[in-house]
This record gives C-alpha cells, structure tokens and sequence, in this order.
C-alpha cells in the first residue's frame, strides 16, 4: 500500500534519510521507532508529499508521487487521514467546526447530515460533549481524539500519526492506544504510526521498524523486534525497561 | 575553502534565496488574486468578512487618534511657516494637498502594517509552526484560498476606504488648529482646502492605499508561511514582517508619486 525505495533525504548537511525501503501492507498498524532526530516524522512528511526526496520514490498503491500534479496529489492525500503530533486543531474554530472542515470543502453534503457525520465520530471517540468547545479549552488528549476525528472524517484507507501520545499522562496515552487499534479492528483502516514510546509501539504494532542516523535498523513483528540482536533496538529497549530480564518481573509475578 | 570563496558562495546562496522567497511570495499573491472570485461563496464568506471586520473596524480607534494629530501637526508647522509671509489662509490647501496626496495613504499603511499585518504574521506563524498549515494542505484545502485570500480582499477593499477616513480627519485636525491656534476662519480653510485639492489627488493617493493594502497583505501572508523555529521564529517573522511593509511602502509610494506627478 506504501512503498519507499531507496529513499534519500538530506537536510542541512545530514542525511535524515539514508537510502532507506520499506513497505506498509494493507490493514497493518505499522509502527516507526527510533531517537529524536532518526528521520520519523521526515519519513512520515514523505509519504503525504509534504516533502520530497533528493532521491527515490514514495508509492502509493502503486502510484509514485514525487512528480504529481496538484490533482492527482490531492487525489492520493484524500487516501490519508493525518493526526498531527500538536493534533494541528484551527484555533479559531470550534471542535464540531475543525472536525466538519472537510467535508464542508470537498463535498455538498446538506449541513445537517454534516452536523450528524461529525457527531457520529466525537461520539466514536469519546467526545460527545466537547463539540462547542474551542481547542485552548480542552485537554491535550482530547485535542488529539478531535484531531483523529478530523482525520478520519472523510473514511480514509490510511491513517498517519505522528507521536499520537506525546505529552499526554500514561492513563490517556492508552486510550489513545486503544483508539489506533480500534480505528483498525472496526474501520479497517491502515495505520503509520511514529512514537518514541516502545510500550505503546509493542501494543499497537502488527510491524515495528526502527530509524537510527536515517537507516533502518529493524523491520520486524513485535516478538522479532524484543527478540533483535541489534544492540540498538536493545538499548532502545533498554531504555524503556523492556528487557528480557526485567527489574520489576519478580514483583509482578509474585 | 578559502575565505574570499565562502564568502561569494554566502552571498550567492542568499541572492538566490531572495530569488527564491519573491517567486514564492508572487505565486502566493496571484493564485489568491485567481480566487478571489471566490471571496463571498459559501465556503469563505465567513472568513472574509472577518476580516474585513478586523481590518476596518478595529482599526478605527488608532487610525482615528493618528489621522487627528497628522492634520493638527501639519497645520501647526505649515502655519508657523506661513504666518511669517502673512500666508496663513494658505493653511487649508497645505494640509489637504499633503494628507490626499501622501500623508492619508502613507499613515495609513504605517498603521495596517503595524496593526493588522503584524497580526496577520503572527496568526499565519504560528499555525505554520504548529502544524496548522500542513494539516490544512494535508486536507486538500488550499491555504491561499482559506487565508491569504480573504485577507487580500479585506486589506485591498479597506486600505482606500480607511485612506478617505484619515485624510478627512487629518484635515479636521488641521481646521482645528487653524482656527483655534492660527486665527484662520474655518471657512476660509475649507475653501482653501478644496480648491486646490484635485480629483486627480484623489484618485492617485486612493491608488496608493490600494497597492499598500497588496503588499502589505503579501508580506505579511509570506512571512507567516515561512516562519520556522517555533514561538522565536513568530516573533521574527512578525518583526520581519512589519520592517519590510514599511520599506516597501516608502519605495512604492515614492515610485507611485513619481509616475503620476513628475
């Protein structure tokens, strides 16, 4: 469904991106990892066009868009939905107004069915009440569920997210979790997700890859991502107590 | 590399992004032009008469404060002048002259720059940073028709209408100091003033107010896109934007005046 080829990047003098190929099937949760600064986010910008690469090529279903029209690129971004890691809300609009935003621009829907589409998704996240509110009003978790309803409002076939959890408290993180899994399990959408949060990572995953210096270090299901021998994703584990011997196991097991 | 050598390739890289940066800022003023067609269709009514509200409006209180002690100032320093001649009658014509043709369109460029250009950097900065304007590309909504345009409209429509508001009270100052502080009757002021003010001053200093209200829109739209580097970066894209605003004007606005009068 996504496929990078030898995918270059380079930005200053540093190559964020360092030939890298990977390929995102239909209906995976695919999960990037890695350090600040290992090329996530870049890597997500490529596969929306929101950058291009110095070499390579981003497919999309088979399409490659490096060198598409303004149609034709508008065409494959309405394939995406994206939660942004600031969740990207306009400030001036109110929740029910940032969620109904796209269907408002791009179809001729009657406003009331707009009205009740948008309902329908705050619902679906757990945000019923919060459509008159404006974004400074509302937690930062809940600023994220308003920008995945967004991002799901028009039934996208992939969804993006970038750092869904950071900055938000363990409890909400989870929620946010569970909401990536669901959007798969009753939407069947495809999901890129980019987090530093290997917990959330190994949860939500049907694939993880890790990025370190823009090369892939590790392209593997969750158990063949703990079981790397690569001594960075261990020290990534690592750093995240996810280790083979954990520090709290005899605790929990007693 | 030897330093003379870095040094041509710094200059060079910055010429070029100059290059680069007014392509930018050109595609971004003409492709809001294209839709300004749009400017009152269901999808951006809302927005542009925001901003028109914004602009014309809450401009008023400021504009009205400056425009006021222009005229005064100006008839106060012509009419110490003409007073030594025994010219003070001459006082009307003086002010009017200068606020139709150069004082009205330029203050209140100084002032839209400063109010509501600032703003506009500020607002388009900070939905840059914060990822507002990718989310927006993301969703197949053209920023140049959601944001710039409606702004260009606003500015464009109400840069004239705010230039005829100053240069009426710039010489309602005047006339006040005229009679109150120089002794001059207030009908002959008027009558000075409209006698040698002409349509043709009119017409140039509305022309003006209606380019400033372009380029102040553009510079302030593309110094908003270009932001980067977070809450510092607003602040010098807002900065930024206001310096140039205000040199341009000077330039255009002299450039303008040359064409029409020399």
């Amino acid at each position: 469904m996504i496929r990078f080829e030898n995918v270059t990047k380079v930005l200053g003098r540093r190559a964020v991106l360092d030939d890298i190929s990977f390929e995102v099937g239909e209906g995976e949760t695919f999960v990037i990892v890695g350090l600040s600064g290992a090329g996530k986010s870049v890597t997500l910008k490529h596969m929306i066009r929101l950058m291009l690469p110095d070499s390579g090529s981003v497919i999309i279903e088979g399409e490659e868009i490096n060198h598409l029209g303004r149609r034709a690129l508008q065409e494959v971004r309405s394939k995406f939905g994206v939660l942004f890691q600031s969740a990207a809300l306009l400030q001036w609009m109110s929740v029910c107004d940032n969620v109904a935003l796209p269907l408002r621009e791009h179809t001729k829907m009657p406003e009331a069915e707009i009205i009740s589409q948008v309902n329908e998704k705050l619902e679906l996240l757990g945000l019923g009440d919060a459509g008159d509110k404006y974004p400074s009003d509302i937690s930062g978790g809940m600023q994220k569920r308003a920008g995945l309803a967004r991002a799901i409002i028009m039934n996208p076939k992939i969804v993006l997210y970038d750092e869904p959890t950071s900055g938000l408290d363990p409890v909400t993180s989870r929620r946010i979790d569970d909401l990536i899994v669901n959007m798969r399990e009753q939407l069947g959408i495809t999901s890129v997700v980019v987090t530093h949060d290997l917990h959330s990572a190994l949860a939500i995953g049907s694939r993880i890859m890790m990025l370190h210096e823009g090369r892939i270090v590790e392209n593997a299901t969750p158990e063949g991502f703990i079981k790397s021998k690569n001594e960075t994703v261990q020290s990534f584990l690592a750093s995240q107590y996810i280790t083979k011997k954990g520090k709290w196991e005899e605790l929990i097991h007693e | 590399m030897s330093y003379p050598v870095r040094s041509a390739e710094r200059v060079g890289g910055q010429v070029l992004q100059l290059f680069h940066n007014t392509g930018h800022a050109m595609f971004m003023l003409l492709e809001a032009t294209w839709f300004i067609q749009f400017s009152f269709g269901k999808r951006s009514r809302h927005e542009t008469v925001t901003q028109l509200y914004i602009t014309g409006i809450k401009s008023l209180a400021v504009i009205s404060v400056v425009a006021m002690f222009t005229g005064m100032i100006l008839a106060l320093q012509t009419g110490l002048e003409l007073r030594r001649w025994g010219q003070e009658e001459f006082i009307g014509s003086a002010v009017a002259v200068t606020m139709i043709r150069e004082m009205g369109p330029f203050m209140t460029g100084l002032i839209i720059a400063a109010s509501v250009g600032s703003a506009i950097a500020a607002q388009l900065g900070t939905m840059t940073v914060s990822e507002e304007i990718a989310a927006l590309e993301v969703m197949s909504i053209n920023p140049n028709r959601f944001l710039v345009m409606p702004r260009l409209v606003a500015l464009t429509l109400m840069m004239p209408i705010l230039a005829v508001y100053t240069n009426i009270l710039g010489i309602l100052g005047g006339a006040i100091v005229g009679t109150t502080q120089l002794g001059v009757s207030l009908t002959s002021y008027m009558n000075n003033a409209t006698e040698f003010a002409t349509n043709k001053d009119l017409y140039v200093g509305l022309f003006k107010a209606f380019i400033f209200g372009i380029i102040i829109t553009t510079v302030s739209c593309h110094q908003g896109f270009m932001t980067s580097e977070g809450a510092v970066g607003v602040g010098k894209a807002t900065r930024r934007s206001v310096i140039i605003s205000f040199l341009v004007i000077l330039v255009v606005g002299y450039m303008i005046t040359r064409m029409f009068y020399l």
